[in-house]
């Protein structure tokens, strides 16, 4: 049987190439604009002498968490660990990278999940987009962001931002269509308007499922960092392409072990914003 | 609508738009300072005709009228300002702001106003005084218990001032002591307050104890509207009786249903010679004796009469003064409790003291008699 060859990848090929000839000037101000707010980050954690880096973010797990000290302490070892193995500049670069992503995916993300939980319309169009952004494999988005963007930090943001927004949508949608019937009523009832509403009654008791989002995305940004070293992202992630190049698992399993300990700091930190 | 209009019943329409009649047909006058109830199975449309009351739920068609304004009418700001300073609403499920203190919860009208913080918990702290959680005002709401949860339900309508408040089954979640308790406050206030209450309620009990009137609904249309008594005692149709045929009747029924007329009375000043021919014209043993003012006196028995005229005393010598004597709105359950320990009649008083009816020996029973018979008849038609 012979079915007609659909030209879909071409299609989308062509259509890549004619955003990044049309909009050239735009993505080249995106490019400087996205570079500039990493390097801020990137900047201001390399200027901190390491060990104060350490007491500070363990001051801050034990301010999260609520003066739990195993936190505090657990957070601590763990970024010595990464100073000891002398991954501290990587380090640091991958969190710059994913701090920056993960806000702007946010930034996006919960505004648009707001308006999707509002709009029935907005809902039915974005769902479908969001299974596709979810499903395509990661690698897929790399392509488009060197084309737009050429190689390096912004590119692998710009993907990370793509790949790690969708949580950070549904979950929103999901807390704020979950705001039981009845204390929309009462807001209603008293006569709110609907951005006394929103900020007043529906975010937070929605609150619990958005940080729940917010912690996915984080998380998938980490991943997704790792990922964009592909691409010439820096970081942690190029250290792990590094071992792989050469066959060194020293090399790899150090990066990775790095990787690991920001993830379970940056989850438990996220996890302990979520109000009981 | 013209589905409606053209007679089809509600499962034609459902068949042929795919959209159920909610209401139709309802028509009623809440009064200033009034109970007034909306009672009726679930899916009866009271909830939904409540909501429509303050729009939470947009009728198609009609108007609602609050003093001469048309709530309907309004636009979507002067709505808002009814809904923040005129109408407010008490939830089933106390909805309280999970994320929020007492106080706050209790304040939230107010800050919908833009009040300032000072004087919105000045506010929520009276509100919360009246309803009794003094002490309560920064606990979350899920440290309070239920019966204490609609209380700050009800102290966060109250605090706006509302002219009127919605009840939409504001005690049906709690327990049956509680609930009681609740329901005796809630008349309290009323007493001090004179809102204009809307409440809604399944139960009967709740819908007789507390309802000046009563709307019991039906399919979305309103079998009866009256007085608890009018509804029990003379139900509009078959759905309303068999509705009102479980209720203790011992417990709605008072003296002033039961009573028959204080005939002959006799006044304190016309003599002994008047009352005693009075009783012989009346074949009876015994007399009412009333002041001008038609206020009771005592009790003559005739033959302290005639000893009393033998003895040259005045009427006011014999005049019995214990006797047993109830007010009007005494229910019958306490009148027979009153009736076993005397086999004398019991005279019915009103506020004023005035004597207006006579509970004898047959009464009572004669009342309970035909509700009894009442309620076999209704279980007859069930069987056919």
């Amino acid at each position: 049987m012979i079915v007609p060859q659909l030209p879909i990848g071409s299609v989308v090929e062509s259509l890549v190439y004619w955003i990044s000839d049309t909009f050239g000037f735009i993505l080249d101000l995106f490019s400087a604009l996205f570079g500039f707010v990493i390097d801020i980050f990137k900047d201001v954690l390399m200027a901190m002498p390491p060990l104060l880096f350490v007491v500070l973010i363990a001051a801050i797990a034990y301010v999260v968490g609520r003066k739990d000290w195993k936190l505090a302490l657990g957070t601590g070892l763990g970024f010595i660990v990464i100073l000891s193995m002398d991954l501290w500049e990587y380090s640091m670069e991958t969190i710059a990278l994913v701090i920056s992503s993960a806000a702007l995916a946010l930034i996006i993300g919960i505004p648009l999940g707001i308006l999707a939980a509002k709009s029935e319309t907005l809902y039915k169009v974005l769902r479908p987009i969001l299974d596709l952004m979810q499903t395509m494999p990661s690698f897929v988005y790399l392509i488009p962001a060197v084309i737009f963007f050429g190689l390096g930090n912004v590119p692998g943001m710009i993907a990370t931002v793509v790949f790690s927004m969708p949580p950070a949508i549904r979950l929103t949608t999901l807390g704020i269509t979950q705001v039981p019937k009845e204390l929309v009523e009462v807001a209603d009832a008293f006569g709110s308007t609907p951005w006394q509403k929103l900020i007043k009654v529906e975010i937070p008791v929605a609150l619990k499922t958005i940080m729940a989002g917010v912690n996915q995305c984080i998380m998938l940004a980490l991943s997704m960092v790792v990922i964009a070293s592909m691409i010439g992202a820096r970081g942690l992630g190029y250290q792990v392409l590094i071992g792989i190049q050469r066959v060194d698992i020293g090399v790899g399993f150090e990066a990775g072990l790095g990787i690991v300990i920001i993830a379970i700091v940056l989850d438990r930190l996220t996890q302990h914003l979520t109000p009981k | 609508m013209s589905y409606v209009e053209e007679g089809l019943s509600k499962d034609e329409i459902f068949n042929k738009t795919g959209q159920t009649v909610g209401l139709y047909n309802v028509s009623f006058d809440v009064y200033e300072g009034e109970i007034f109830v909306l009672m009726g199975l679930s899916g009866s449309g009271k909830s939904t005709l409540l909501r429509c009351l303050n729009r939470l739920i947009e009728p198609t068609s009609g108007s609602i009228q609050i003093d001469d304004e048309d709530v309907t009418k309004a636009s979507k700001e002067r709505l808002r300002l009814i809904r923040e300073k005129q109408i407010s609403m008490v939830f089933q499920n106390f909805a309280l702001l999970p994320h929020r203190t007492i106080i706050d919860n209790v304040a939230y009208g107010l800050e919908i106003q833009d009040f300032a913080k000072d004087e919105r918990h000045e506010k929520a702290s009276v509100a919360i005084e009246t309803v009794g959680l003094k002490g309560h005002e920064f606990s979350k709401p899920s440290q309070l218990s239920g019966g204490m949860q609609q209380r700050v339900g009800l102290a966060r309508a109250l605090a706006t001032d509302p002219e009127i408040l919605l009840m939409d089954e504001a005690f049906s979640a709690l327990d049956p002591l509680i609930r009681s308790e609740m329901q005796d406050e809630l008349l309290e206030l009323e007493e001090n307050m004179q809102k204009t209450i809307v409440f809604v309620s399944h139960d009967l009990d709740e819908a007789l104890k507390l309802g000046d009137r009563i709307a019991l609904m039906k399919d979305g249309e309103i079998a009866q509207i009256g007085t608890a008594e009018e509804i029990l005692t003379n139900p509009a149709d078959d759905y309303v009786s068999k509705f009102v045929a479980g209720v203790d009747k011992t417990k709605i029924l008072t003296a002033e249903n039961v009573m028959k007329r204080p005939d002959p009375v006799v006044s304190l000043k016309s003599g002994l010679e008047v009352a005693l021919k009075l009783m012989e014209k009346h074949g009876i043993s015994s007399i009412y004796v009333v002041d001008k003012a038609k206020r009771l006196q005592g009790f003559l028995k005739a033959d302290d009469a005639v000893r009393a005229q033998k003895a040259g005393k005045t009427m006011e010598d014999v005049v019995i003064k214990e006797f047993p004597k109830t007010t009007v709105d005494t229910p019958l359950q306490d009148l027979i409790s009153i009736r076993a320990e005397t086999d004398k009649p019991i005279a019915v008083v009103n506020e004023n003291e005035k004597l207006v009816g006579v509970i004898v020996r047959g009464s009572i029973l004669a009342a309970l008699k035909t509700t009894e018979e009442d309620d076999e008849e209704q279980e007859e038609e069930v069987e056919q």
